[in-house]
């Protein structure tokens, strides 16, 4: 079955079947492996013969090499090989490139880019070989701009006008201009990229931590010149990956080349280092925000500006006011990016993208606004939900903006929140409380999967979707088993292998709605024919437990209906619906912490988050998205900031130990209520996206909560306690 | 003369003899020579924790050691606490709370919680036990920080929480 979805499939086919597992908080079915350490990542393949490869990267920032002296190190012990060529790739892909990166190492783009493979028998040969390998380059570094201010920035989109914003906020009744910076982020997904590369004649297999196997096959084909048709890609357990593995990298296509011309099994697993230095960074950004509203606290002016940064060449724009298209009203309006080509690594997709950092600061600005115009910040934001996206006039499907507000409110306990800050102190710690809306916008993408019913009554779902932590087994399983009506643990799902039909794959938060929809319409086509067999209309039979019947038709075995397995393919592809009506997800995040009075250290108390995406496929995975993204959130808003050497470019702090991802001491008790939606616009299945939606917006209600707690207000991300320390207030004086 | 293996390991209950590269860590002899794979690497320099595992009786970072060094040393991995059939008490609270979700920091969790919850047990202080004198209370802080030296990216911490606790409350009703 195939669809093209322009029209909304409201017929909520999922809460008429009668199974009843879609939406349960259930299990998920690899967990076992996974606690277990029997599921099988992308380095741990056990493959005859492998050799080891490890990376080098480039000592200079931008330039040329001259001379790779791989006499001296395939002299030591174990060496097999220095591989430096034209198809290895000087940069990761961006997501659904579909096509090879830039390639050809002997130029270098940016510090630490990796320039060579070094192939050994063992591991540690390769190491010492690799960090025994001399280079000589033709430098160029010193025509090369490391700062995005140094440089002159473009328009990476046509801004988006409106009215007259200047003369609006000069108008206003209450209005705030604002700057923010945010600094660049990393994915650190925990497990670093990895590939084992084995050809068999033409044939490459390759064992892979990939989040798009579609995408992939046709970037890693481009890449090493060979028809896609000879590409098998293997990524059943991905370790993660936020972004940071949407495209194929150096690993795989150096492992490739590598495994060629030695004609063995080469393993390339990249060091937690040159995952930092090399793949992928989220943009920096400045941003000036700018509100204006009327005494009744309507927005009458909003600007969101941001300079974000790349490497030249690269067309990727962090797309820091994405939401800001839609969220909130305001007739005179100013939305626009631009970009500066300066020497850091690339920038590219780090979860959430756009919303991730411009959330944040929007939400800090409608805090302040809400305080200049003496209105509660829950209600500012409830007052300034628009009829339709303002300028466009598309509607919205379904938005539980205010319900978030509320539900969250009342779990929280917002009421007790003290308008003014330095009003509550415990010991040394003033406590505060911060709210902050969620958006982030939805897309279905193209997807295929294939559905069998076996003759004996087993599902199998089959496609080269990704599951990278985000539930897409425990979820197809649990949409193929509601539409056939057989239990879930006579359903298995296939994922991961790049033979079987193209999954959406995950990123952008798209897999459960797109591949979901996919399995639901292989589904339709399987309910249809066994409709026949039953005597009934597809709509009018009832499956569950294995038994199928209609009205006034008698149940049967739904094997006694099959003769043999009964195998359907289904299709979905965006349509029209994404255009014409606004399908965005929405939220509210509220957060207590305490600030301490002496040295500015920050603690998260508690944080509730209350969400609204459409139909939820599978409470507890849905409830780990969010919880993961508030995570992030909090990351975002304490401790994460890459930091970049002003005079070469390079990543000072390229580990775990200098990037600070939060740890178990710095997260609280969480607490996620999912709002119950259903969304027939944005797919058949009334579901849309959730991966991301729990860190837009969440670092906002941090800062927020720490201007209640201490009545300081920063505007540069990350919130530490150098920055808060200057402006705390006496610490000896009695809260306000 | 037959010559010394470097080192005999018993790994979870196993003996094993290893005589390779002696700049090879216990993590990768678990992983590339006795395919004991459950064991994670995830920054190979001691700051993510995926990689723990317990050697007699104590949780450590098997990237930081050198296999040579544990000579007739009793080595545990994820492989020894439980199996896909037969889940330690911890490692089915885990999957009960979905205290994961990619699953690559989960086996240096688990391992690091099994030993975790023994040292609270015996009474050992941490950085935030009010008296060091006193038995540390089994209080989620105390959890928090026993297990923050092992990093989670998907965020799952307080799932991860959820699930030790309600396995220290199994064991201790099963007591
Ligand atoms: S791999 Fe050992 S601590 Fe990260
Ligand atoms: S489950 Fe993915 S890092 Fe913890």
């Amino acid at each position: 079955m195939s669809d093209t979805y322009d029209t909304p499939d409201t017929r909520d086919m999922l809460d008429r079947t009668r199974q009843g597992v879609i939406g349960k908080p259930l299990d998920r079915p690899e967990g076992p492996l996974k606690v277990a350490g029997t599921a099988t990542y992308a380095a741990e393949y056990v493959r005859e013969n492998c050799a080891e490869g490890v990376l080098v990267g480039a000592t200079i920032s931008t330039g040329r090499v001259k001379k790779i002296h791989r006499d001296l190190v395939m002299a030591m012990p174990g060496v097999l090989g220095v591989y430096s060529s034209e198809r290895m790739l000087r940069r990761a892909a961006q997501g659904t490139a579909g096509e090879a990166p830039e390639q050809d190492v002997s130029k270098v783009d940016f510090p630490m880019q990796p320039v060579a493979l070094v192939v050994a028998e063992t591991f540690e040969q390769a190491t010492n070989a690799a960090k025994a390998l001399q280079i000589d380059y033709d430098d160029q570094s010193g025509d090369a701009q490391f700062m995005p201010q140094d440089v002159d920035a473009e328009p990476a989109a046509d801004p988006i006008t409106a009215g007259d914003l200047d003369r609006a906020m000069r108008d206003a009744a209450h209005s705030v201009d604002l700057a923010f910076t945010t600094p660049g982020h990393a994915s650190a997904a925990m497990e670093p990229h990895a590939a084992i590369a084995e050809w068999d004649g033409r044939d490459l297999t390759l064992w892979g931590s990939l989040q798009m196997l579609t995408y992939n096959v046709a970037e890693l084909a481009d890449s090493l010149g060979i028809d896609p048709k000879h590409v098998h890609l293997l990524s059943p357990y991905v370790g993660g990956g936020f972004g940071s593995k949407l495209g194929i990298s150096h690993e795989a296509v150096a492992a490739a080349i590598a495994a060629k011309e030695l004609d063995r099994p080469v393993r390339v697993v990249m060091s937690r280092q040159q995952v930092f230095q090399s793949i992928m960074r989220r943009s920096e950004t400045e941003q000036r925000i700018r509100l204006g509203c009327g005494t009744d606290g309507r927005l009458t002016a909003f600007g969101h500006e941001a300079l974000v940064s790349n490497l030249p060449g690269e067309e990727f724009s962090e797309p820091v006011t994405q939401a800001s298209e839609f969220l909130y009203a305001g007739e005179n309006r100013l939305l626009a990016v631009r970009k500066s080509d300066i020497t850091r690594l690339t920038a590219g997709s780090v979860r959430a993208p756009g919303e991730a950092v411009g959330m944040q600061a929007l939400e800090v600005a409608m805090d302040e606004l809400a305080e200049a115009a003496g209105i509660d910040p829950v209600e500012l934001r409830k007052r300034n939900l628009p009829d339709e996206v303002p300028g466009e006039g598309t509607p919205y499907s379904s938005r539980r903006l205010v319900e978030a507000l509320d539900a969250g409110a009342a779990a929280f306990g917002w009421n007790k929140r003290s308008a003014k800050p330095c009003a509550r102190r415990e010991g040394e710690w003033w406590i505060g409380m911060g709210v902050a809306s969620a958006a982030r916008v939805n897309i279905l993408a193209k997807a295929e999967a294939r559905v069998t019913l076996t003759a004996d009554g087993h599902v199998i779902v089959e496609t080269d979707h990704t599951d990278i932590g985000t539930g897409s087994y425990a979820i197809l399983g649990q949409v193929a088993a509601e539409m056939l009506g057989q239990p879930i643990d006579r359903t298995t799902v296939r994922l991961g292998d790049s033979r079987l039909p193209s999954g959406a794959g995950s990123g952008g938060s798209w897999g459960a709605s797109s591949t979901g929809s996919a399995v639901f319409l292989a589904c339709e086509a399987i309910r249809a024919t066994l409709a026949q067999a039953l005597g009934c209309a597809s709509d009018d039979l009832l499956l569950q437990d294995g038994k199928a019947w209609a009205e006034g038709v008698e149940p049967r075995p739904v094997t006694d209906l099959l003769s043999e397995d009964l195998t359907r393919t289904g299709k979905i592809e965006p349509g029209k619906l994404m255009e014409k009506v606004n399908q965005s997800t929405y939220g509210a995040f509220f957060c207590e912490v305490a600030v301490n009075a002496f040295t500015g250290e920050t603690r998260i108390r508690r944080m509730t988050g209350a969400f609204g995406f459409g139909r939820v496929l599978n409470a507890k995975t849905a409830r780990s998205q969010c919880i993961g993204g508030m995570v992030w959130g909090i990351g975002s808003a304490l401790t994460e900031e890459l930091a970049f050497d002003s005079r070469d470019g390079h990543l000072v702090n390229h580990d775990l130990g200098e990037y600070h991802v939060p740890v178990h001491a710095d997260i609280p008790d969480m607490e996620v209520i999912l709002l119950e939606e259903r969304d027939p616009h944005a797919s058949p299945i009334q579901a849309k996206g959730v991966g991301e939606l729990g860190i837009c917006g969440a670092a906002g209600a941090v800062a927020n909560a720490i201007y209640n707690a201490c009545g300081v207000r920063l505007h540069d991300f990350p919130m530490t306690p150098d920055k808060l320390l200057a402006d705390l207030p006496d610490p000896f004086a009695p809260a306000a | 003369m037959a010559q010394r293996p470097a080192a005999r390991l018993s790994v979870n209950g196993q003996s094993h003899e290893y005589h390779g590269d002696p700049r090879r860590s216990l993590l990768d002899v678990l992983r590339l020579d006795l395919g004991l794979t459950g064991t994670k690497k995830g920054c190979d320099h001691g700051q993510c924790g995926a990689c723990t595992v317990i050697v007699n009786g104590r949780r450590i970072n098997s990237c930081l050691t050198l296999a040579v060094m544990h000579d007739e040393d009793e080595i545990t991995t994820i492989e020894g606490i439980g199996t896909p059939d037969a889940l330690s008490t911890l490692q089915a609270a885990f999957v009960a709370h979905d205290g994961f979700q990619c699953g690559y920091c989960t086996p240096g969790q688990i391992c690091s919680a099994t030993a975790m919850i023994e040292e609270i047990r015996q009474g050992w202080p941490s950085a935030v036990t009010a008296d060091p004198a006193d038995k540390p209370a089994v209080a989620e802080a105390e959890i928090r920080e026993r297990m923050s030296g092992n990093l989670c990216r998907c965020g799952a911490y307080d799932n991860i929480l959820a699930a030790i606790r309600d396995a220290m409350a199994q064991t201790e009703a099963a007591r």
